[in-house]
């Protein structure tokens, strides 16, 4: 029982970070349509710049967290600009690959700044653990969790009730009708992508606090597509429901699956729930299903 | 005998089916024939063993042209078949004791059963959705290919021998040029007539006008599954070709990455075009060694690129992608088009 309850509590952690960082993913694809690839390289680069703003300019965490939401919606803007509204209106296939080009670089940048070595944050949340229950929680646990929830609750208020969310609201319901409200689609483009970046770079902060910091934090963003895809990729209480779910899968199969397989099945089981929901439910819990016009 | 006709003035269903329509393509076709058979002679063993990847990755950059360029189907687990062709070809080889040539069509087949049990969603799923049903392909066959150790031995690797057959072995870069060579011509040639035919209409349409395809009697969900068949049969026939030339194979050599770069090949040669397959395949076989050279030149100023040279590759592939998307998003067959048209008018073209 005390087992289960600590996965329990590392799949809520995780699964709240993942619903951090598919929160990103739908928003850009409800408001822009595309799908993108380079998810889990915004949180990658957002660990990395709060990591040298901390460990090599000796600022502290808090200043370098707010330092780094700043980076992350610079570099948010300049993505789009740059690389997606020259996109506007071409196939899909062509913007995805181009998602995927652009993870590519961003990861090639990283390596290039900071080498391809393991980092670690210096201790930052008190290592002493707190006990509930039998549970053990270290402290910065909660401290993602805490985040994880604030910037949801946030974004939430925000798509609801701030002119912009209403906005960017209506531009994913409508483009067309959006437009000829005098909505400014290149503005909500905009927006949608520097959101995306932020919770990204926020999940990469607390996740570098978790583990280390190394490259292979690009691989979290594909475990966003089985979150995304299970809540339904246009719902973004989905993406909230989808993260803790995958996140809860993934620690229980990593504790009990493990042990009869061999290792590993976390990185497969939730690809395989992936299969199995498109299978069953392809667009998810939340999502809407795509009619065809004829 | 040269020029083209200003009109169409062909009596047969015969001669509006030939491939080759002028004396003059004729000619350079069988010029290039030549030039392609003849290569071993006067090219040195590390141009034949980079002629050999391009050979390797033409066969699998038409595979995956027909479902994405042709079709309009998204796969991103075309590496991952390519895996499964070239362990399916090594436990037939090694384990079984099959002979090469029977082993090398087996491969196909295993890679193209594979691709219709993924393929198996793309009727109820769209683009995007189809893109990540793929994606999980890829890494459940990933996970696979690292844990069922009985077949693929793992993490270890698996030996593979050079091909033989009757007691010749392509056992040379010489020898397995002509293997690869006249398979990826084969390839090409079946190809481009499978997207003359009612098949590839069919393709064509599905990919253009979904709905009105079905509507004009097109069953979208045999011709979407002939497709990933065929695109995967293809892909497991490079796989297979490609474990027997370089002789192991590790489940890094399949991952993700690969099926990017194949993605990446059809966008920078051209979607929808068979010959945009090949200079893709040129292109992207020729980059990798074109930086190796560059790289090596500049390590003497700064020698942190020969650490950093995996993390610069990939940057510029990223970076070379994007600029085609961008810029040239029909690929270089859209400039060798222009050439061509370019000379055909010569000295009046502009």
């Amino acid at each position: 029982m005390d087992f289960f309850l600590q996965l329990l509590v590392s799949g809520v952690v995780v699964g709240s970070i993942y619903a951090l960082v598919a929160l990103g993913f739908v928003l850009i694809y409800k408001v822009t349509r595309v799908i993108n690839f380079a998810q889990g390289e915004f949180l990658m680069v957002g660990a990395y710049v709060c990591l040298a703003l901390v460990a090599q300019l000796q600022l502290p965490f808090w200043i370098a967290f707010l330092m780094t939401m700043a980076v992350s919606v610079g570099l948010g803007l300049l993505i789009e600009r740059l690389a997606l509204r020259p996109m506007l209106g071409q196939p899909i296939i062509a913007i995805i690959m181009l998602t995927i080009g652009l993870s590519s670089v961003l990861k090639c940048a990283v390596l290039v700044i900071w080498g391809p070595n393991n980092r670690a944050y210096p201790q930052i949340f008190s290592q002493v653990p707190i006990h509930l229950g039998s549970v053990v929680i270290s402290q910065v646990y909660l401290w993602s969790v805490g985040f994880a929830v604030l910037f949801l609750g946030l974004f939430t208020l925000f798509f609801r009730y701030s002119n912009a969310g209403m906005a960017m609201r209506a531009v994913a319901d409508d483009q067309q009708a959006a437009l000829s409200m005098g909505i400014s689609l290149k503005k909500v483009f905009a927006m949608a992508w520097c959101i995306a970046f932020l919770v990204a770079s926020v999940g990469g902060v607390f996740l570098g606090n978790i583990n280390v910091v190394n490259v292979s934090l690009g691989f979290f963003g594909m475990k966003v597509f089985p979150a995304a895809v299970l809540g339904g990729l246009d719902s973004i209480p989905g993406a909230i429901v989808g993260g803790l779910s995958i996140g809860l899968i993934e620690a229980l199969s990593g504790g009990y699956l493990d042990p009869l397989v061999g290792g590993g099945s976390k990185e497969v089981i939730p690809f395989i729930v992936l299969v199995i929901i498109l299978m069953v439910k392809p667009y998810g819990l939340f999502g809407r299903a795509a009619s065809a016009k004829v | 005998m040269s020029a083209r006709y200003c009109g169409d003035y062909k009596t047969s269903y015969g001669q509006e089916m030939v491939l080759f329509q002028t004396f003059f393509s004729r000619l350079w076709i069988l010029l290039f024939l030549i030039g392609l058979y003849t290569a071993p002679l006067y090219l040195n063993e590390y141009a034949l063993y980079v002629c050999n990847l391009i050979g390797i990755a033409v066969i699998g950059a038409l595979g995956l042209n027909i479902l994405a360029g042709f079709t309009g189907q998204i796969s991103l687990g075309h590496g991952a078949f390519l895996g499964v062709g070239a362990y399916a070809s090594a436990y037939l080889v090694m384990d079984l004791g099959v002979p090469f040539f029977v082993a090398l069509p087996c491969a196909g087949l295993i890679a193209a059963c594979c691709g219709l049990v993924f393929g198996i969603p793309s009727l109820r799923l769209k683009g995007l959705y189809l893109a990540i049903a793929t994606l999980a392909a890829q890494f459940i066959i990933e996970y696979l290919m690292v844990h069922v150790e009985g077949v693929t031995n793992g993490v270890l690797g698996k030996m593979v021998d050079f091909p033989s057959c009757l007691g010749f072995s392509f056992d040379t870069d010489q020898r397995y040029f002509y293997l690869v060579t006249t398979l990826a011509l084969l390839a090409t040639l079946i190809t481009k007539n499978i997207v003359r035919t009612r098949p590839g209409r069919a393709f064509i349409a599905i990919r253009d006008q979904p709905v009105s395809a079905e509507v004009m009697g097109v069953n979208p969900f045999k011709y979407k599954l002939m497709a990933f068949a065929f695109s995967s049969f293809l892909a497991g026939i490079a796989g297979s070709l490609w474990a027997h030339y370089v002789t192991i194979i590790t489940p890094e050599h399949f991952t993700l990455g690969v099926s990017i770069e194949y993605l990446a090949m059809i966008i920078i040669g051209g979607m929808g075009q068979i010959i945009g397959s090949i200079f893709g395949a040129v292109f992207m076989v020729l980059l990798p060694e074109v930086l190796r050279v560059a790289s090596g030149a500049l390590s003497g100023q700064f020698p942190v690129i020969v650490n950093l040279f995996a993390a610069i590759k990939e940057g510029v592939f990223g970076l070379i992608i994007i600029a085609f998307l961008i810029y040239e998003p029909d690929g270089l067959a859209h400039r060798w088009q222009l050439a061509k048209s370019y000379w055909k008018l010569w000295p009046f073209s502009q």
